[in-house]
């Protein structure tokens, strides 16, 4: 139960990127077109898990032996690596996938929404299963989110716009009310799971 | 070869308004639109990100001809996390209600574009001396932008404003003298909340990038992208387009 009330948290009340505003990057970026909003966020989805799943016992290992300090710098290098890492074995073994997902993977390094998931599960000191959960909802969330607004946006581009609100500010603007709407979910998380 | 004075005010100065690095460059957005919550936040972060970006861009500066070219942003990366670290960790020392209020922000200093991009396009290249100065510049210019974003969202929010630093200075009411309510209710008007939630900050955000356009038509702006394409974690998908605001 606890494990749902994570997941469902992750996407709708405190969606990663209308409400905790991390991964804004590809998030304005990368949300012209539905195919590439909806790779992107499989990637970031993936790679998410991966790196929560990775960095638990790293992160076990660095507590006990009293070296906290090392988390931010650590953390980092093992999203790095494992961006590198994933890219090297799905060019290998699953090329279909890597055709699909291929370019978004380098984008992800410099993602904060990958290195947001895994400070999170240390600093609300979420077990093994909750640090998984919570990757997967966060993903879930983005996916989500992503979808939403490149169909927000796919409205916007035909419209006649002031020249100077064209791009980033017209974009801004529907940002803001899409976060709107998910502004409805606040109080449901803990009202459906009893928290 | 030593610069011209006038090229190194410029190097100093263009990251404050022509290639400011949030309203013009649209980089590092994420922390621009968390912590502009309070104008104390927003200080903060800047100052963090400030002493950042200069500690990063002088020792990236030094190195630059150590580094090899293939594991360069992984290298600038760790240099990168290890400032961010120690600047941490002296915030939490120092002043622990702001490491409280920044939360997980601060940590993410790391992954910030401004910095990694700055890294790339300028400090790689250039001299330690102008690679300071430019990241001061940036820095400025990041703390600035906050500052703009959290005037207006905790004005019209709560109708307060702290003048705070690092948990010194007082607020807006204070000043004022008002023994209750806050400055919007003093002149009749109710705050509104949502400035100070997630869609405020978009909004806000979008309205004082659409101003600077508007304002700097006439100047010759910095494309948005320019040179920092290397750098820019979205170069592979906007071979700039997105950029053409």
């Amino acid at each position: 139960m606890k494990l749902l009330a994570i997941i469902f948290a992750a996407v709708f009340t405190n969606n990663f990127i209308l409400s905790k505003f991390l991964g804004i990057c590809p998030f304005l970026g990368v949300s012209k077109k539905t195919n590439t909003a909806f790779g992107m966020s499989l990637a970031v989805l993936f790679v998410m898990l991966l790196a929560s799943i990775v960095c638990y016992p790293i992160n076990c290992f660095l507590e006990a032996r009293g070296m906290e300090y090392l988390q931010t710098l650590v953390f980092i290098l093992v999203i790095a690596a494992l961006v590198q890492l994933v890219e090297l074995v799905l060019k290998r073994h699953l090329p279909a996938l890597y055709q699909a997902l291929g370019i978004y993977l380098p984008l992800i390094t410099t993602n904060c929404a990958v290195l947001g998931v895994v400070t999170l599960n240390v600093s609300e000191a979420y077990g093994f299963a909750e640090s998984v959960a919570n990757a997967f909802g966060a993903g879930l969330g983005f996916l989500v989110a992503m979808l939403i607004f490149s169909g927000v946006r796919e409205h916007l581009e035909g419209n006649d716009i002031p020249d100077f609100w064209k791009g980033l500010p017209a974009t801004l603007v529907a940002a803001a009310f899409t976060a709107c709407s998910f502004l409805g979910f606040a109080g449901v998380a803990g009202n459906l799971f009893g928290m | 070869m030593s610069e011209r004075p006038s090229s190194l005010g410029h190097e100093f100065s263009k990251g404050i308004l022509l290639e400011n690095p949030v309203l013009r460059l649209a980089l590092g957005t994420c922390p621009t639109l968390a912590v502009s919550t309070s104008l104390e936040n927003a200080i903060g972060m800047g100052v963090a990100a400030t002493l950042v970006l200069m500690l990063s861009n002088a020792s990236i500066s030094l190195l630059r001809n150590v580094i090899p070219q293939r594991v360069r942003i992984p290298s600038y990366i760790v240099i990168i996390a290890a400032f961010v670290t120690i600047i941490q960790m002296l915030i939490k020392a120092y002043a622990p209600a702001l490491n409280e209020a920044l939360g997980i922000y601060l940590p993410l200093i790391v992954v910030n574009c401004i910095i990694l991009g700055r890294a790339e396009a300028f400090a790689s290249k250039n001299r330690v001396f102008v690679s300071v100065l430019d990241g001061l510049g940036m820095g400025i210019g990041f703390t600035l932008a906050l500052c703009c974003m959290a005037v207006l969202r905790e004005f019209f929010g709560s109708g307060e404003l702290t003048l705070k630093a690092f948990g010194h200075g007082t607020s807006l009411t204070a000043l004022f003298g008002l023994q209750e309510g806050n400055l919007l209710s003093a002149i009749g008007l109710e705050p509104v909340t949502i400035f100070l939630l997630a869609p405020g900050g978009f909004f806000v955000f979008g309205l004082l990038m659409a101003l600077v356009n508007r304002l700097g038509r006439e100047k010759k702006g910095a494309d948005a992208c320019e040179n920092n394409c290397s750098a820019c974690p979205m170069a592979a998908l906007c071979a700039g387009k997105e950029g053409e605001v």
